[in-house]
């Protein structure tokens, strides 16, 4: 398989930081908090691989780190050490030390994100049409015509009424929501997929729903995805491999049956044993 | 202007073109660069002027700073030379500027200062033309933060304001953006184009005369170089497309009074509820009625 993402020792500190943070934080202090000079590690020497079509599963308590990983992949926040690469066709990008600009580039040609709260995926001041067409114009198609076409069709898939993309997703209910924002970020047939708490807070339906519509994208589209969740039967339902956070460090990670049926760290298995 | 007034005796020290050497050194030195980076919004400091902010103080303070001995200004206020706005800028220029001379020929003047029009006459070489701005941010309406909005300038992203094209033909089966079109310039910023019509935009496009933007309250100038592509936004299969002053029939309207059909028209009503249309610029209209007049044989057609 080929591997399409790989990040080594990513940190991010929240404050001026020290060299006593990493031995201050993590699972064994039970702490986010440097007691020395007061920084918020949120997350610390994380390394994952991800290969194409793959999804992969962070799991762990809020505060975890989780989504700060996926943020940094996604150039919301900068890591204040570790490095990514990217395999892109035959290049390797290294992801952290490229230019604003191409990072913004790889964000809207490569790159797909869905949020936990629709507010930060989606523009409220457009139509859910509008909202697919500005992420096709960031990737620089201009024709008015084929961007119409390709936004009515991904709402279509998406299970989002074609009559209704000309509204303000404002109108749309939260799982709808959802599903526009999957479609915005699949506009660009991007290779890797973000995913960050997206069932959270849906209802069981909705939620089974959108679950079926990931796992029907990743087999069309070969997409590789990192799904952040603390729930474990999302894990369970899409993840292949998983990693377990905890104070912002990985304390467990392997294929997602190995992990939830044969936990080894005590969170770990306090986290599978609250679940069943 | 009011011959008969004369200057207080403490505002006769005021230097030529009232603002003081310094000020506008400072001002020809933005004006600099904004050609040097055309379409780049650049910083300058917007002094106080005798008026309001919002009655053309930008461009005014443009024209003041480029204004020597010799010079001969025109003023225009939505393509007429006797309307409030380019009275009273005309005046002042006057009053602070001896040695210079005010037309309302187009082709008369090196410096003509407008606002919401371009002159229908193509500008040449030797003439700038400076027009006033009062929001020079094309991406305002897109994104409230300025801090944000340079970087997007910075990156030419304009991914947002073709967004609000594309919601516009969406609701409306067109852009409908009828003034301060976004127009590209060389190929990187997007500028707003000052409150003309769409009619005059493809003015700026090649224009053989410098193009300065000025607005005074939000402290920027930019410029259109000569000779620079200036490309309104659009889609490939939905073309930019200026008035077309069409009537009932389809045919183009012409102005009642000297008969052009080709310059861009203000409707005008009358009380009696008729309404007639005539060329937006006073000069234009005017040098066309005399030279019919002078042939002395009816209309001349354009």
């Amino acid at each position: 398989m080929k591997k399409i993402l790989e990040v080594r020792g990513l940190t991010k500190i929240h404050g001026p930081g020290c060299p006593l943070c990493s031995e201050n934080t993590g699972p064994e202090a039970e702490t986010n908090v440097c007691v020395s000079c007061g920084s918020v590690v949120a997350a610390q020497d994380v390394s994952l691989d991800l290969h194409q079509g793959e999804i992969l599963g962070i799991v762990g308590e809020s505060g975890s780190g989780k989504s700060t990983v996926v943020k940094t992949l996604f150039f919301d926040a900068e890591p204040s050490a570790g490095e990514a690469r990217f395999f892109d066709g035959d290049q390797q990008l290294d992801l952290f030390s490229l230019n604003a600009a191409r990072q913004r580039w790889l964000r809207n040609h490569r790159f797909g994100m869905v949020y936990q709260n629709p507010n930060l995926g989606l523009n409220f001041n457009v139509s859910a049409g509008g909202n697919i067409a500005e992420r096709l114009l960031m990737s620089d198609v201009a024709h008015y015509g084929s961007i119409r076409q390709r936004a009515r069709d991904l709402l279509t898939r998406t299970e989002v009424l074609g009559e209704r993309m000309d509204e303000s997703p404002r109108r749309f209910s939260g799982g709808m929501q959802q599903r526009v924002q999957i479609a915005k970020a699949l506009a660009t047939r991007p290779p890797l997929l973000l995913l960050d708490e997206v069932t959270t807070g849906l209802d069981l339906s909705v939620q089974a729903r959108i679950l079926d519509l990931i796992l029907e994208i990743q087999h069309e589209l070969n997409t590789a995805m990192i799904v952040v969740t603390h729930d474990l039967g999302v894990i369970r339902l899409l993840a292949g491999r998983t990693l377990v956070m905890k104070y912002g460090q990985v304390i467990e990670s392997g294929l997602t049956d190995q992990v939830l049926e044969d936990p080894q760290h005590a969170y770990t298995q306090r986290l599978v044993a609250s679940a069943l | 202007m009011n011959h008969s007034y004369e200057l207080p005796v403490d505002e006769v020290s005021y230097n030529f073109a009232f603002l003081d050497e310094f000020a506008k050194r400072e001002i020809r030195r933005s004006i600099l660069k904004a050609i040097s980076i055309p379409g780049y919004q650049t910083p300058y400091a917007s002094r106080e002027m005798p008026m309001g902010r919002g009655f053309g103080t930008g461009g005014l303070q443009l024209t003041l700073s480029l204004l020597g001995a010799g010079d001969t200004l025109k003023v225009i206020d939505q393509g007429a030379d006797d309307s409030v706005n380019a009275v009273n800028l005309r005046q002042f220029v006057e009053l602070t500027c001896p040695g210079t001379s005010t037309t309302e020929r187009a082709a008369e003047a090196n410096i003509i200062q407008s606002r919401h029009r371009i002159p229908e006459d193509r500008l040449t070489a030797n003439q700038i033309l400076v027009l006033q701005v009062p929001t020079p941010d094309p991406l305002a309406i897109v994104e409230p933060s300025e801090a944000r909005r340079k970087i997007m300038h910075g990156e030419s992203d304009y991914a947002s304001l073709l967004t609000k094209l594309y919601e516009d033909i969406v609701q409306f089966d067109e852009i409908a953006i009828s003034n301060r079109y976004p127009t590209r310039l060389n190929g990187h910023y997007v500028i707003d184009s000052s409150p003309i019509p769409r009619f005059d935009v493809p003015k700026m496009h090649q224009s053989a005369a410098l193009i300065l933007l000025g607005a005074g309250r939000e402290r920027k100038v930019y410029a259109v170089p000569p000779f620079t592509d200036a490309v309104p936004l659009a889609f490939e299969d939905v073309a930019f497309r200026t008035e077309a002053f069409l009537d009932h029939q389809g045919t183009r309207r012409h102005c009642d009074r000297c008969d052009s059909s080709t310059s861009y028209l203000d409707e005008i009503m009358h009380p009696d509820g008729s309404h007639h249309w005539q060329c937006s610029d006073t000069g234009y209209c005017n040098d066309r009625c005399a030279r019919r007049d002078s042939a002395g044989s009816g209309a001349v057609r354009s």
